[in-house]
C-alpha cells in the first residue's frame, strides 16, 4: 500500500492505492475516469493508452506506483470547454470508428503521433498505429482520420 | 497479480541490497508485469531500478557505443549518435514491438529476459558486445546460457551494454505480423578479420550461425551462403513456422543482411 500522487487531466489527484494497482485499475476505478478502456488486458489492443509525461503508453502494463509524481492525459483530458479535440473531430467526422471501444486508445495514440510527427504520411500513420487494434472499421477511416486531423493541428 | 512490495531505488547498492530469491527488478516491466498478470511470475518485491541515473543514457567512443541499462528503446532508435555509429543497431530499436513498447521497454530488460526471439541479444552477439554488471563484466558469447537464461546471479544487475563498431553489419528480421518480435531475426555484423551471423527466433536461445560466419569471412557476399541447408533439427517449430521454415528464413534473412551492409 502506497500513495499515489499524479497530476491527471490538469488536476492534483492523491490516493492510497495498493502496490500491485496498475495504472488503468488506478484511473478507471479509484478516479472513476472509465473512457480508458481494458481490451485485452495483455498489452497487446491499445485500447488503455494514455500519455504520460507526454509519451503515449499502455496504462494496463503500467504499475501506478511506477508512474508516481508523473503527469497523466486520459481522453477525458483532450477536450477544451466542452469542445472537441481536432483529433476527436476528426474520427467523427470521417467515422473512424464504430463500436467505438478500441476509440480512446486510438486517439490518444494518435495525437501521440502528430505530436512528434506533424505530417506524417500513410505508412508512417499505419506503422505508427501498430499496438492499437480495431475489430470493426478496417482501419481506412482511421488513418482519413488522422490525416485530417494532421491539417488542423 | 498477487501483490508484491513496490520499492523505488537510487543506485545499484540498494537495489543489490534488496534482491532476494523472490524478488526481480522492474526496468520497464514489458514483459515483467504481463507474466506477473498472467501468474506466469510472482514476486514479493519489485525493485525498480529506473531511477538509478547511471543506469540511462548512450555513450560512443572511437571503437564502441555503450548503452545504459535502463535506456529506452525510443532513446536508441532516436539517438544520432547510434544512427550514425552503428546505423543497424538504431534500426532494430524502431522495429521492436509497437510505440508504446518502444517509450518503456528498456534494452537491459530485453537482455535480462533473454527471450528466444527477442531482437537485442542478437545485437550483443554480432556486434561482440560485453555487458557490464554491478558485479563483472561478461562476454555477450557467455552470457545467454538457453531459454530466458543468462549468466546473471541473483541479485546481479546490468548497468550498461557495450557494443564493438564493426565495418559494417545489418540487421533484419521476419516479424510476427501480430506481436512484431522475430520469427527469424538475422543480425550481420563485419568486423576487422571476421564476421558474426547472430540469429535469434530460430532456436531456444540467439546463437552464432558458425557455418555462415565462416563463409561470410572468406567471402564476404551473399552468393557464399546461398542455398546453404542448415541443420534445422534443433529450430523451433509452432503455428508461425514450422522448424524447416525457420531454416530457410535464417538463410534468407542473412542474405538480405549481407546485401544491405
Amino acid at each position: 500500500m502506497g500513495k499515489i500522487s499524479l497530476e491527471v487531466n490538469g488536476r492534483k489527484v492523491e490516493k492510497e492505492a495498493p502496490d500491485n494497482t496498475l495504472l488503468s485499475t488506478f484511473l478507471r476505478e479509484y478516479l472513476q475516469l472509465t473512457g480508458t478502456h481494458i481490451g485485452c488486458d495483455t498489452s497487446q489492443c491499445g485500447a488503455c493508452v494514455v500519455h504520460v509525461d507526454g509519451n503515449s503508453l499502455k496504462s494496463c502494463t503500467a504499475l501506478a506506483a511506477d508512474i508516481n509524481g508523473s503527469k497523466v492525459t486520459t481522453i477525458e483530458g483532450l477536450e477544451t470547454n466542452g469542445k472537441m479535440h481536432p483529433m476527436q473531430e476528426a474520427f467523427k467526422k470521417l467515422h473512424g470508428l464504430q463500436c467505438g471501444f478500441c476509440t480512446p486508445g486510438m486517439v490518444m495514440s494518435a495525437v501521440d503521433l502528430l505530436q512528434k510527427n506533424k505530417k506524417p504520411s500513410d505508412t508512417e500513420i499505419r506503422d505508427w498505429l501498430e499496438g492499437n487494434i480495431c475489430r470493426c472499421t478496417g482501419y481506412q477511416n482511421i488513418v482519413a482520420a488522422v490525416k485530417e486531423a494532421a491539417t488542423k493541428m | 497479480m498477487k501483490d508484491f512490495n513496490y520499492h523505488s531505488v537510487k543506485d545499484s547498492k540498494e537495489a543489490s541490497k534488496l534482491a532476494s530469491s523472490s524478488s526481480a527488478f522492474l526496468a520497464g516491466g514489458m514483459t515483467t508485469i504481463p507474466s506477473m498478470k498472467l501468474g506466469l511470475a510472482t514476486y514479493k518485491d519489485l525493485i525498480d531500478i529506473k531511477n538509478i541515473k547511471k543506469l540511462s543514457g548512450i555513450k560512443v567512443s572511437g571503437k564502441s557505443v555503450t548503452i545504459g541499462a535502463a535506456t529506452k528503446h525510443v532513446e536508441v532508435s532516436n539517438s544520432k549518435d547510434v544512427k550514425k555509429a552503428i546505423p543497424s543497431l538504431s534500426s532494430l530499436a524502431e522495429g521492436i514491438g509497437d510505440p508504446q513498447v518502444r517509450n518503456r521497454g528498456t534494452i537491459g530488460g530485453s537482455i535480462a529476459n533473454n527471450d528466444p526471439s527477442a531482437d537485442y541479444p542478437s545485437a550483443c552477439i554480432a556486434l561482440n558486445a560485453t555487458i557490464h554488471t554491478n558485479e563483472r563484466k561478461i562476454e555477450a558469447s557467455k552470457f545467454f546460457k538457453g531459454m530466458f537464461e543468462t549468466a546473471l546471479k541473483k541479485g546481479e544487475l546490468i548497468e550498461a551494454i557495450e557494443f564493438q563498431i564493426p565495418e559494417k553489419s545489418s540487421y533484419q528480421k521476419h516479424p510476427n505480423p501480430a506481436s512484431r518480435y522475430a520469427i527469424v531475426g538475422v543480425y550481420v555484423a563485419k568486423h576487422k578479420g571476421d564476421v558474426n551471423v547472430a540469429v535469434t527466433g530460430a532456436k531456444s536461445c540467439v546463437y552464432n550461425d558458425k557455418e555462415m560466419s565462416k563463409a561470410l569471412s572468406g567471402n564476404f557476399s551473399s552468393s557464399s551462403i546461398d542455398g546453404m541447408d542448415l541443420d534445422s533439427s534443433e529450430m523451433n517449430s509452432d503455428m508461425h513456422a514450422s522448424a524447416e521454415f525457420r531454416a530457410s528464413l535464417v538463410v534468407t534473412q542473412a542474405k538480405k543482411a549481407v546485401d544491405a551492409c
